[in-house]
């Protein structure tokens, strides 16, 4: 394996890491701002707070990890990627603020004003929608070249139906994560009525999930046919996807064994988010820009490897630790330990 | 929009960022070591009040360190989206620490999260102290990388540069590039001095606003204490950073000191203004400036005249470097004063007047934060990348920067507002002597019921 690959793959990997604990988060921040639009916040409220309280400082650091990693591999991606994005990642990064200090200054402050729970939920909805403008612009015909400078074409951008595809597919999706996720949580909190109001909720949105997500295929062939044909070529992970999809929808609707739906919903996203990586392949940015003509140096690139290994040796253990106790520490879940923050 | 104003938004727009970012990053680089210390003092000392100290300073800091983490976040993405040319360039030389030093974030983050929900899950303290360990390293190890960075801006080394393209990558030589020790020095000690003195002053504060209580007693020597050791190595670590400069940027020392003409037994100008490139009412003393650069009374210090005038940084960081000095000294004499007066037992640093002195000390030492980092970051002007890249040739080529600009103002404002209210509401709500006395009744309930409460 080439270093550029050994890279990219590292930064996939990472990105797909924040796709599931940031979904996670965004979509319970979401819900429990409707569930007290409709009353219902005392079924959500206690399930949610106490899977994102010790976290939600560590889903952020996934982003950061990210596209720290990108500029570090390839730092022409900052060239053509940072003269384009600035509105709407920037657009991102307020709503990022917002809501991880709002979530802050209302859990460990003093609870507040029911206008910050609706503005945190809002937010977790626009920041996928947001950062999924990256994706699209990756696929092309988005950027024009003036004087040697990268122009975004915003006109064509929010004209183009691949780019409201690649949005409502952000929201379907990070809503039906975090509704798998959080009903096997509230299953292992022994909450019954958060468990059956979360299933229903992950079975409304795995529908326009998987609608989006294959509208998203048939719009690449008119729009990058380069992407579609390799996409085409790795039709065994969609399907196998796809299987994985049925499968968790089964143990939702027969309210069985729903540990199991929600790796089932892991290996679903990352067979189809690989597998559209594998096939964007060379290409970080059609047609300006592949993994190749951007890396960084072999020096650098090795030292970054190096650095990335001794950190994971540090990491591992230390989320393993995180994980043991709390997500998967009974007592904790269920509420039962006296773990009063500070 | 056209390029100049790209450019001139760019640098309003990350002046911002990092001005608002470095409060909230010094913070949380220096109270972590100040809540271990505190517990640590609770558990050696068998004293409830230090351990509740830690923990009050712990619940405060959850606060701050939200909006270090989005504003360091908003900072981090802003690198590449309004300096692209900088980051295209510079990102294959000097990544790695910015690399490293996620890692250092993300090992702070999980460990944070932790400590914070465990305070009654061990029955062993020690255990819980333990855990707040990796907090304060992964809090300075995040200062200590990414000021490599900014030293790498100052000193950049670890690359030869042949027709505008870099080769001969040495990302190590880049990272330990001269001006690493004294920066990275610098900057992490007076994040610990600053975050001694705010906490010192809140300390202050209660006591003058007629809590009489030893917990905040206790809290005021220990910081105090602090505070002292840390001002103290940062006027060291200052002086070392003046023989970098003097070595390695001699523009900028001598910008900051007015030192037109290069020189022997060069005196150092302290405050004044400028006529011409005359000095007017500046106090001078003399030999100083060829100490602070040499060591030596005698030695030659380099002067402007020996720059082209478009490598010049603006005269003003005069006034940035003698605010930061200035605030330095007075707060070494501050602390000093109160040591010894305790030793002493002098009156006067228990009146009213000595108190509101070190109430002050916390809002003064965030400014000599703010005008050291305006110094060293427009004391490199017109660089970005000394003697290699400008800083219009780095920004964005983007319209829009002003119209962010706008939001992002907007943003910190609503954060630091945000802060202190939830800050405020948090501690008024919950007075220490109402959490003293609600522990002794617990514990009282405990040992009626004749066991282990928890």
């Amino acid at each position: 394996m080439s270093l550029e690959v050994l890279g990219i793959t590292v930064l996939m990997t990472f990105l797909f890491g924040y796709i599931i604990v940031g979904a996670i988060d965004f979509g319970a921040g979401f819900f429990n701002a409707y569930s007290l639009l409709t009353g219902k916040e005392h079924i959500l409220t206690n399930v949610i707070q106490r899977y994102l309280s010790p976290v939600w400082e560590v889903t952020n650091v996934f982003l950061v990890f990210f596209f720290v990693g990108m500029v570090g591999f390839f730092p022409s991606t900052a060239f053509y990627y940072g003269t384009t994005m600035l509105v709407p990642l920037s657009i991102a990064l307020i709503l990022l603020a917002i809501r991880g200090s709002y979530y802050a200054f209302e859990t460990y402050g003093a609870s507040g004003h029911k206008g910050y729970s609706f503005m945190y939920g809002m937010a977790g909805i626009l920041l996928p929608a947001s950062l999924s403008i990256v994706l699209t612009i990756s696929e092309g015909g988005f950027i024009d070249m003036v004087n040697g400078q990268p122009v975004l074409d915003y006109g064509a951008l929010f004209t183009s139906p691949l780019t409201w595809s690649i949005v409502f597919l952000s929201i379907a999706a990070t809503l039906y994560i975090s509704a798998v996720f959080l009903t096997w949580y509230a299953d292992k909190a022994g909450d019954r009525d958060a468990t059956e109001l979360l299933r229903k909720y992950a079975l409304i949105w795995s529908l326009p999930t998987i609608i989006t997500a294959g509208g998203i295929v048939w719009e690449l062939r008119s729009h990058n046919a380069d992407h579609y044909n390799q996409l085409l070529g790795l039709w065994w992970m969609f399907a196998l996807s796809g299987a994985l999809f049925i499968g968790t929808v089964y143990l939702l609707w027969k309210r069985h064994n729903y540990g199991l739906a929600v790796w089932l919903l892991i290996g679903q996203f990352a067979l189809a988010f690989y597998g559209y990586g594998i096939a964007h392949y060379p290409y970080l940015l059609y047609p300006h820009l592949t993994i190749h003509d951007s890396f960084t140096n072999p020096a650098m690139a090795t030292a970054l490897i190096i650095a990335f290994i001794l950190g994971l040796g540090l990491l591992i253990p230390s989320l393993y630790l995180l994980l043991r106790l709390f997500l998967f520490n009974k007592d904790y879940v269920k509420g039962r330990k006296k773990d009063e923050h500070a | 929009m056209g390029n100049e104003e790209s450019v001139f938004f760019s640098r309003v727009l990350t002046e911002l960022t990092l001005s608002f970012h470095i409060i909230y990053a010094t913070i949380g680089v220096g109270v972590p070591l100040m809540i271990m210390i505190a517990q640590w003092v609770g558990i050696r000392k068998n004293d409830e009040h230090y351990i509740l100290l830690a923990r009050r300073w712990a619940r405060g800091f959850v606060i701050t360190v939200a909006v270090g983490v989005v504003t360091g976040t908003a900072i981090g993405m802003q690198l590449s989206l309004l300096w692209p040319n900088f980051m295209e360039l510079a990102g294959q030389v000097i990544a790695l620490p910015l690399f490293m030093e996620t890692f250092a974030f993300f090992f702070e983050a999980i460990f944070l999260g932790i400590y914070l929900y465990t305070w009654d899950r061990f029955d062993n303290q020690k255990k819980h102290l333990l855990l707040l360990v990796p907090v304060a390293l992964g809090a300075s190890f995040s200062a200590v990388f990414i000021t490599i960075v900014n030293a790498f801006m100052n000193a950049p080394q670890g690359f030869d540069l042949v027709d505008g393209e870099l080769v001969n990558i040495q990302p190590l030589v880049a990272m330990f590039n001269p001006a690493m020790p004294t920066k990275v020095a610098h900057v992490v000690i007076t994040a610990y001095m600053t975050s001694a003195f705010i906490l010192a002053a809140i300390a202050a504060f209660r006591l003058l606003k007629g809590s009489d209580h030893v917990y905040h007693k206790k809290a005021l020597f220990l910081t105090m204490k602090l505070g002292l050791i840390f001002s103290i190595g940062a006027a060291v670590i200052g002086d070392f950073s003046g023989k970098y400069l003097a070595e390695y940027q001699p523009e900028k020392l001598a910008a900051a000191e007015w030192h037109f003409e290069t020189e022997g037994e060069a005196p150092l100008m302290l405050y004044g203004i400028l006529d011409g490139q005359e000095v007017k009412y500046a106090i001078t003393i003399p030999y100083a400036l060829s100490i602070l650069a040499h060591s030596d009374p005698t030695a030659e210090v380099i002067g402007l005249n020996d720059f082209p005038e478009d490598e010049i940084p603006p005269l003003y960081i005069h006034y940035l470097f003698d605010t930061m000095v200035t605030i330095g000294v007075l707060m070494i004499m501050v602390s000093g004063l109160y040591w010894l007066g305790r030793h002493m037992r002098w009156r006067f640093i228990h009146s009213r007047w000595y108190r509101w002195l070190i109430v002050a000390g916390g809002p003064l030492t965030v400014i000599a934060i703010e005008a050291g980092w305006w110094y060293a970051e427009v004391g490199r002007q017109p660089w970005i990348l000394r003697d290699i890249m400008k800083v219009p040739e780095a920004a964005t080529t983007s319209g829009h920067v002003d119209t962010m600009l706008y939001l992002f103002a907007t943003l910190y404002l609503i954060l630091g507002v945000g802060s202190v209210v939830v800050l405020r509401r948090m501690f008024r709500n919950n007075p220490v002597e109402r959490e003293i006395a609600d522990r002794e009744a617990e514990v009282r309930e405990g040992t009626r019921k004749g066991g282990d409460h928890r």
